[in-house]
């Protein structure tokens, strides 16, 4: 008979080895998956793990690592701050798209003036934005106690509808023959978030991607804050006898992540998309959160995990083409991974031992 | 603009049609809840319902079937969030979402071949004399049985938890699972149990957006009302018939922002489309002060020690 | 001697690490009123938990009545005839008290009947009880009464009772001990398990004597003496702490005036407590169990906040300030509950000892934090309190409950407070461990400090206090000196027998 026992305190070896049992789970099932869609399971493994990287036109999809990544990474850390304090944003989606707007919409305000200050401009109204969709539910919840996750995610669809109506409406380009979207970024230098050094991917969203990770690191190891962030998720009655004040710590985690969602929505909408359309949202604001548990919440997992995430991106779009194999078997994919994740987490707390059965 | 052509008769016939998606998953979820589990998994099980209802449907032309189909899809997606929580007793929050994002990537795999095909119809009942009925005729006895069905739902899940042992039961290892564990119970049988009847509750609701209220499959077609169901169970308190209350109550607001829409108010459509979830907000906010009606035990892992 | 009603043959059982019983052999009669007397960890829980199904021994066997005993599961032995009153109760706070007793029940009968059985047999016993109040609103006492009910509606041969007297004023225990001693008149056998000897000298026929899972004696409580009792229990001779004369200093925790609503929908509400402490004196708290002891912790440790005025310290209001602002000026806590609100389980005894040594310690700088230092402090802990432990690296909850809260109020103690609050600083540690807190705060106030001292173990607060008050329903009453306080006075400030009254039959 297996039974479960709780571990006396939680095991290190099995906290970091988790992720990588479950990747390996994943490409196991998930091979078994696209077998049973018709395509041949090594070969589509094959192509989404190892094509980007050293296949012939690694040289093209290597820089999209960054690029699909940066956001991926940029929001995971954010989530990751309030999730390990007990805090659930799971409306990143909407702060991205809302920082989108707000940051493009200051750079179309300033067209077709050229000036260093715009860009800068941009990433703080991008920042603001995402912060403000944030601090709603963050407020909600310190003043009447409503459900985070709930209003985060009803957010989302309100964000999108509000992404909606901007490029239909009020950021819509005058110049461009009644279709939707605004104008693009990429053609405005001074609101570009162009490539720092050419055909590297390398934007200023991943800069900052980079950035937060250490930013967060630092944080959660070495300062108060992070501290009680970590005390209140592990105990949240311990944090208040610590002197936490729950209400400040929701504003600060909501706040922060939706900043960081909303600085990868801005650094999108300006580089790699260039432009506000009805459907620039791509769901990344919903990856981010298997990109932090896959991270194990620690910084430097979550940059890692981002690259694994964004290389199932870039392989599965691959797969798409060269296979045939469908954009929502990727998704799947991405589901099962984080699925295997937290059923394997167990082993970092219980220990599985295999007993006789008692007998009476 | 013209108001004039709403016909408050089929605005009620037509909120109660919009009404029950909502409801099914809300009563499915408050039992699960009243079992002591969170399962934020409901979008995910609704929209695999929706398009394992589907599908069935098509394949064997029989819409009974389809519900059957999509019952049986949200309890195997929600077995997967048992074996999570109750047998890896994982954290309730995280596998719920999950189950969503994992639901929303598996149905839109399984619907690819379903796009843009028509599902077999589900005739409205016609009963002589009471459906023809002037006003109460059209509200209370033209709809198709799925939608009576869900208020039979609902009125029996009342009484099991009013009136019998069992609902009893389940109220117990909600409210408090050590002592439930400690008297005997089999704390974890009672919530896989209920985890199930959640999953099946959530695929019906599904498969009646699929199958009866648009009818056809579209990616990511619950848009959301998995979301407003968890929400719908806190506006209820936990009690059933609230569930009913609330879901009219949100059907309605979804049925007269359409109706507006179609009748041109100056409004635009996009900020029309916002009102269901800015509402569930309201409701959440102005709902959320009392807490006390809540099970116990609810989101809290088990796990017996001896 | 009486007919056997259970014999328990050689049980064995053993958990990862410990042993938790190891060949326990001895015979419970028809009739019998048998104490299984036990230091916390003896093996009492383990014991009796094979006896009412739910745990599985490993070996040994048990014979009800003559015949094989092996129960499955708790509805197989309540089903032979045994049933059991939780220490901790198995109640549900939301329901009502009928439907609680419905549930331990295998084949309740219907509602308004099982309420007319309630109100029958709560009479007979003398244990008024209304079937349709909500449990969450009762009083511990009343609570308990519910367990026994729901045992008694079974019509029992064992009933077991597991520290039933710990959440009861003295008059309440003699209400209950009217109560098991007409059961046992009627033949029921009980099976008491405690750890206070004069309520089983007073009440018991046989004691069975447990130490690290072994049986080690068995004595008649009535021809034994205490002290022979718990030497035997504990293993060695027992030390009491010393207790130097103090001088007394200033006011330095002054409480007037003090309210605060109830913190959720089944707390107490503290209502106008007043309460001055001077230095070097320690001021003792008693009182049953959920009559305001977490509400005050709470409002002193700065959990939660009062009007500016109604907690002074060193004569400054502190009313409003947090606990990290109240930390710094000198006034310092330990809460009741170990795991969870003053230790973080799952995190080291470093990262806990940050937990409340920040400030006063100085383990952080600009907010940054000095792991070296704060690693030191934790490690000083460990040394000063004999903390059992591998390291400072250890998570809190695999240490003992005894070696916790050692660490816990070490934690306290080594800041040198101007005031230090605990709430049940001994509460399931073993003996060894206890004298060695209670010589922590004896010391402690001994060099000046001002202690309170909140605890249910009346002869600990008689032991180390100099003054006793006692919350009766979020009220305390007025401090009066230990010494020559008669048990009698103590149970009245305890708010007597909480209104109830043994019927007369």
């Amino acid at each position: 008979m297996i039974r479960l026992e709780k571990r006396p305190q939680p095991s290190q070896a099995w906290s970091m080895a988790t992720p990588l049992v479950a990747v390996l789970a994943t490409m196991l099932f998930g091979g078994l998956l696209f077998g049973l869609l018709g395509t041949n399971p090594f070969l589509a493994i094959e192509t989404i793990f190892w094509e980007p990287l050293f296949g012939e036109f690694a040289f093209y999809y290597r820089p999209q690592l960054l690029v699909k990544g940066a956001p991926l990474v940029l929001i995971a850390i954010g989530l990751s701050l309030g999730f390990r304090a007990g805090i659930w944003n799971i409306g990143a989606e909407g702060q991205y798209i809302i920082g989108s707007l707000t940051g493009a919409g200051v750079g179309l305000a300033f067209y077709p003036l050229e000036a260093w200050y715009i860009f800068p401009l941009m990433v703080i109204a991008g920042a603001f934005g995402g912060w403000a969709w944030a601090t709603i539910p963050a407020i909600l919840k310190v003043r009447f106690g409503t459900n985070e996750i709930l209003v985060s995610l009803m957010l989302v669809y309100v964000a999108e509808q509000f992404l909606a109506s901007m490029s239909l409406g009020l950021l819509k380009n005058p110049e461009g023959f009644g279709f939707p979207g605004s104008r693009n970024l990429q053609q405005y230098a001074s609101a570009h978030n162009a490539e720092i050094v050419t055909g590297t991917g390398m934007h200023w969203g991943v800069v900052a991607a980079l950035i937060a990770v250490i930013f967060a690191y630092v944080l959660l190891n070495r300062h108060m804050l992070g501290f009680q962030i970590r005390l209140t998720g592990a105990a949240p009655r311990a944090a208040r006898f610590s002197g936490v004040r729950p209400a400040r710590l929701i504003l600060m985690c909501l706040g922060i992540s939706g900043a960081l969602a909303g600085l990868a929505g801005l650094f999108e909408v300006a580089g790699p998309a260039g432009q506000v359309s009805i459907d620039f949202n791509v769901g990344y604001g919903f990856t981010a959160i298997i990109v932090a548990f896959l991270g194990r919440l620690h910084p430097v997992g979550i940059l890692l995990a981002g690259a694994l995430m964004a290389l199932t991106y870039i392989g599965g779009e691959i797969a798409q083409g060269q296979l045939g194999l469908p954009a929502a078997a990727i998704q799947v994919f991405q589901g099962m991974l984080l699925f295997f994740l937290l059923a394997l987490d167990l082993l970092t707390n219980y220990r599985v031992a295999w007993r006789k059965p008692e007998v009476a | 603009m013209d108001l004039s052509a709403i016909n408050p008769v089929l605005l009620i016939a037509s909120l109660m049609v919009a009404a029950t998606p909502l409801l099914l998953a809300a009563i499915g979820e408050l039992v699960v809840e009243r079992a002591g589990v969170l399962n934020l998994g409901v979008e995910g099980m609704m929209i695999v319902g929706a398009i394992s209802g589907f599908a069935i449907a098509v394949e064997t032309g029989s819409p009974w079937l389809g519900f059957l189909g999509a019952a049986v899809g949200g309890a195997l997606l929600s077995l997967l969030f048992v074996i999570l929580t109750q047998v890896a007793l994982a954290n309730q929050v995280a596998s719920g979402l999950s189950l969503t994002l994992f639901g929303l990537g598996l149905s839109s795999l399984m619907g690819q071949r379903y796009v843009g095909v028509k599902p077999p119809q589900m005739p409205d009942i016609h009963i002589p004399g009471l459906s023809d009925l002037p006003v109460l005729g059209p509200i209370l006895f033209s709809h198709d049985l799925m939608l009576y069905l869900g208020v039979g739902i609902i009125a029996a899940v009342w009484a099991v938890l009013k009136y019998t042992r069992a609902g009893l039961i389940l109220r117990a290892v909600g409210e408090n699972h050590d002592a439930a564990h400690a008297l005997g119970y089999k704390v974890v049988r009672i919530r896989i149990a209920a985890i199930l009847f959640g999953g099946a509750c959530a695929g019906l609701g599904g498969a009646y957006i699929s199958l009866i209220r648009v009818p056809q499959w579209t990616e990511g077609m619950t848009a959301g009302v998995g979301w407003i169901a968890l929400a719908l169970v806190v506006f209820a308190s936990w009690k059933p018939w609230r569930v009913l209350l609330g879901a009219y109550l949100f059907g309605g607001v979804t049925v007269v922002q359409l109706n507006l829409q179609a009748a041109g108010v100056a409004i635009p459509v996009e900020y029309l489309a916002m009102s269901p979830y800015l509402v569930t907000i309201l409701v959440l906010v102005i709902l959320s002060a009392d807490k006390s009606s809540a099970p116990a035990s609810l989101g809290r892992i088990f796990h017996a020690s001896h | 001697m009486s007919q056997t009603l259970l014999n328990l043959n050689g049980l064995t059982k053993a958990y990862p690490g410990v042993v938790a019983n190891d060949d326990i052999s001895f015979r419970i009669g028809v009739g019998e009123v048998h104490a299984l007397l036990g230091e916390n960890g003896a093996g009492k829980s383990t014991l009796v938990k094979m006896i009412y199904g739910l745990v599985k021994p490993d070996s040994g066997t048990m014979e009800l009545r003559g015949a094989p005993y092996a129960p499955g599961e708790p509805r197989a032995a309540r089903a032979d005839g045994i049933a059991m009153v939780f220490q901790h109760f198995s109640l549900f706070d939301a329901l009502n008290v009928a439907e609680n007793i419905a549930l331990g029940m295998e084949n309740p009968p219907p509602m308004r009947d099982l309420a007319a059985r309630i109100r029958e047999v709560s009479e007979t016993y003398g244990l008024p009880l209304d079937p349709f109040r909500t449990v969450g609103d009762l009083s511990a006492g009343e609570r308990q009464r519910v367990e026994i009910i729901r045992c008694l509606l079974q019509d029992p041969k064992l009933l077991i009772m597991d520290e039933p007297t710990s959440v009861l004023t003295p008059q309440e225990v003699d209400i209950l001990f009217e109560t098991l001693r007409k059961l046992r008149d009627e033949g029921t056998a009980i099976l008491y398990i405690s750890h206070k000897l004069e309520e089983i000298r007073t009440l018991c026929d046989t004691a069975t004597i447990l130490r690290l899972g072994k049986v080690v004696g068995t004595c008649t409580p009535r021809e034994t003496t205490a002290r022979d009792m718990a030497e035997m229990m504990v293993g060695s001779t027992l030390q009491t702490p010393e207790r130097a004369g103090r001088a007394l200093g200033e006011v330095a925790l002054d409480i007037s005036g003090l309210s605060a609503p109830a913190p959720s929908a089944f707390g107490t509400a503290l209502k106008n407590v007043h309460l001055a402490v001077q230095q070097g004196e320690i001021v003792g708290i008693g009182g049953v169990a959920g009559n305001g002891q977490e509400e005050l912790l709470a409002v002193l440790s700065g959990e939660v906040l009062t009007e500016a005025g109604a907690v002074k310290l060193m004569g400054q209001p502190i009313g409003r300030l947090g606990p990290t602002a109240r930390r710094a000026l000198g006034l310092l806590t330990a809460p009741e509950e170990r795991l969870g609100h003053a230790a973080a389980p799952d995190m080291s005894l470093t990262e806990n000892a940050l937990l409340t040594g920040a400030v006063r310690e100085k383990l952080a700088h600009n907010g940054f934090l000095r792991w070296g230092a704060t690693r030191e402090f934790a490690e000083r802990i460990i040394a000063e309190f004999d903390v059992r432990t591998p390291g400072p690296e250890t998570a809190a909850r695999a240490l003992s409950g005894g070696n916790l809260q050692k660490f816990v109020i070490g934690r306290e103690v080594l800041q040198t407070p101007q005031v230090l609050v605990v709430n049940q600083p001994t509460w399931g540690v073993d003996a060894a461990a206890a004298a060695a807190i209670r010589q922590a705060l004896l010391d402690l106030a001994a060099g000046g400090t001002a202690v309170v001292c909140i605890s249910q173990d009346l002869d600990e607060l008689m032991e180390i206090a100099d003054r006793f008050a006692a919350l009766n329903e979020g009220r305390l009453s007025t401090p009066r000196p230990t010494a020559g306080l008669t048990v009698e006075e103590i149970g009245l400030m305890m708010g007597g027998a909480h209104g109830m009254e043994v019927a007369h039959v």
